[in-house]
């Protein structure tokens, strides 16, 4: 009797779950297969116009790309950041924790209006570049993938960081210095005994990254400007601009289907090379 | 040898070093510039600012020049407030319900709660709006809060989850052993036990409701304006510079926010595990 009791306490939020979550959710397929935009016309014409379009597919690429950029960058900046915590006294620690989560409870809006002040044509970066002659004319950042993908390094970085440090925090020491004594030298031992321990926090901080920044439609769209269109602002313009549901749904079912993919293959190839550490 | 190990040795530090001090660098100088920037004398958010004043804070306090902004601060305290509120409730019920439950449907189950944090956002926020639209609801308040729950509970089921399986059962059963119901086991043991992972989760659903833009973009309307939304307008338009002082604000709120939760709750350690 007790245990039928546990369990039937998740009840609420499952039917929760099922109305506002499950639900919608279906609807929104059964939208994508509507050739009209007033929803009566059952039919697969949008998606056939968008999988019939060369435009939809670049579109798709730039996104997946921009997520894969984004992961990168946060990694080659982000997991020296995480070394130098581990070797870090205990009150350094504390103060880097801080430094790295308070992005993390700062508002994503506020974190890419950072940018702009930073990038723009009177920013620091071309006030700074200006003022040591090294260019004469400032530099265009905003509105380019370049700033794009340095101001998302920045926001997600939290994200690869806390998954990152949560691993490598258990990692015994003994082994780095056994590898040491063994005559390693540290990039010996960094790729060699750290790397591969720390494979499961790299992973599960790249997912968060790759699916975050190639969702980030504020980002996107403030940085990118209209220009630079990746798969939210699509849906965005669709839904609430042209007002064509069907088209919009077909639009973010790829985004979640293409997410999903990437998501699935980087954790797949994270299992992997963790199996070939502990086996 | 010893010489070639010591150069290798010497690159590590730097290369290491460098990079990490760059991820410092870029981490937290924009969040310094943009404070600098809203105590500007001038019009425009240049850098480095012109002059100090707080022309950009008073604009944004006036109740009348701001009443949009205030607006939206209000709807997006009482969506926090409101979906986090539910959150706790349906959540730490669904955990204490769940966390200990080895069933093949309580994985399932645990899945479900918890694929919001994988979801691309704006996959659901556009779902929401053609369900609540398609079934005949009109745009309210509400209907935000429930989006925000939704994607906001899995920060409570996360940690309260954590701290529900680090407790001894051994507590639980030495309660009822002794005669107590399991409703007051509940109460005197195991929820003061697990209080400080809800609180933990709690917050962390408060903030990420704050901050919600992918449900917010498409179930708010002009009368509903959340925070996040309301910000981006000013931002895609011309660039408002009072934008910098309520950038301002946020900053320093999250910071002295951060700095209570580390004291009551650990918070950074809880996010470690």
């Amino acid at each position: 009797m007790r245990k039928l009791a546990e369990w039937q306490l998740a009840l609420p939020l499952a039917l929760a779950f099922a109305s506002i979550f499950l639900a919608p959710l279906l609807m929104l397929v059964g939208v994508s297969f509507f050739n009209d935009d007033k929803i009566t016309q059952p039919g697969f014409g949008q998606w056939a116009k968008f999988l019939g379009d060369p435009f939809s597919y670049k579109v798709i690429a730039d996104t997946m790309l921009l997520g894969l950029k984004t992961v990168c960058a946060t990694i080659v900046i982000g997991y020296p950041l995480a070394l130098i915590y581990l070797d870090a006294s205990p009150r350094l620690q504390k103060v880097l924790i801080f430094i790295i989560v308070m992005p993390l409870l700062l508002s994503v809006v506020v974190r890419t209006f950072a940018w702009i002040v930073v990038l723009g044509r009177e920013g620091v970066v071309n006030t700074l570049l200006m003022q040591l002659g090294i260019i004469s004319e400032p530099l265009r950042l905003l509105q380019t993938e370049l700033g794009l993908v340095i101001s998302l390094t920045q926001i997600e970085m939290p994200l690869m960081l806390l998954p990152l440090i949560s691993v490598m925090s258990r990692l015994d020491p003994n082994l780095r210095d056994a590898s040491s004594a063994l005559g390693a030298s540290r990039w010996r031992t960094l790729f060699k005994v750290i790397v591969p321990l720390s494979m499961p926090g790299l992973v599960a901080g790249c997912l968060l990254v790759f699916a975050s920044s190639t969702t980030a439609f504020i980002s996107q769209t403030v940085i990118g400007g209209v220009r630079l269109i990746y798969l939210p602002l699509l849906i965005w313009q669709q839904s609430l601009v042209v007002f064509n549901w069907p088209f919009a749904a077909v639009v973010s079912l790829t985004l979640l289907v293409s997410v999903l993919t990437v998501v699935s293959a980087l954790s797949y190839l994270g299992r992997r090379s963790g199996g070939y550490v502990h086996g | 040898m010893g010489r070639r190990r010591s150069l290798a040795d010497l690159s590590y530090t730097l290369v290491i070093g460098g990079l990490a001090a760059l991820a410092l660098l870029i981490i937290v100088a924009p969040v310094v510039i943009v404070l600098m920037t809203s105590f500007t004398e001038g019009r425009s958010l240049k850098f480095p600012p012109t002059g100090f004043s707080l022309q950009w804070y008073e604009a944004l306090f006036d109740a009348s020049k701001s009443r949009q902004i205030h607006r939206a601060v209000y709807n997006s305290l009482e969506v926090a407030a409101w979906s986090t509120g539910f959150g706790i409730l349906f959540g730490s019920m669904a955990s204490l319900g769940l966390a200990r439950n080895r069933h093949q449907l309580a994985r399932v189950a645990d899945g479900l709660f918890m694929s919001p944090l994988v979801l691309p956002g704006l996959t659901f926020g556009l779902a929401a709006l053609m369900y609540f639209t398609l079934i005949g609801f009109r745009p309210s308040l509400n209907l935000i809060i429930a989006g925000h729950m939704i994607v906001t509970v899995p920060f409570i089921i996360r940690t309260t989850s954590a701290s529900i399986s680090q407790l001894d059962p051994a507590l639980n059963d030495s309660s009822q052993s002794l005669g107590a119901s399991w409703l007051y086991t509940m109460r005197r043991v195991t929820l003061p036990l697990i209080a400080p992972g809800i609180f933990a989760g709690a917050f962390l659903a408060f903030m990420a409701s704050i901050d919600n833009v992918p449900v917010s973009l498409f179930l708010s309307t002009a009368r509903t304006d959340m925070l996040p939304i309301r910000m981006w307008g000013m931002m895609e338009s011309t660039l408002d510079p009072r934008i910098a002082a309520v950038s301002g604000v946020l900053i320093t709120a999250a910071f002295l926010l951060m700095l209570v939760m580390e004291w009551t709750v650990g918070l950074t350690r809880r996010m470690r595990e």
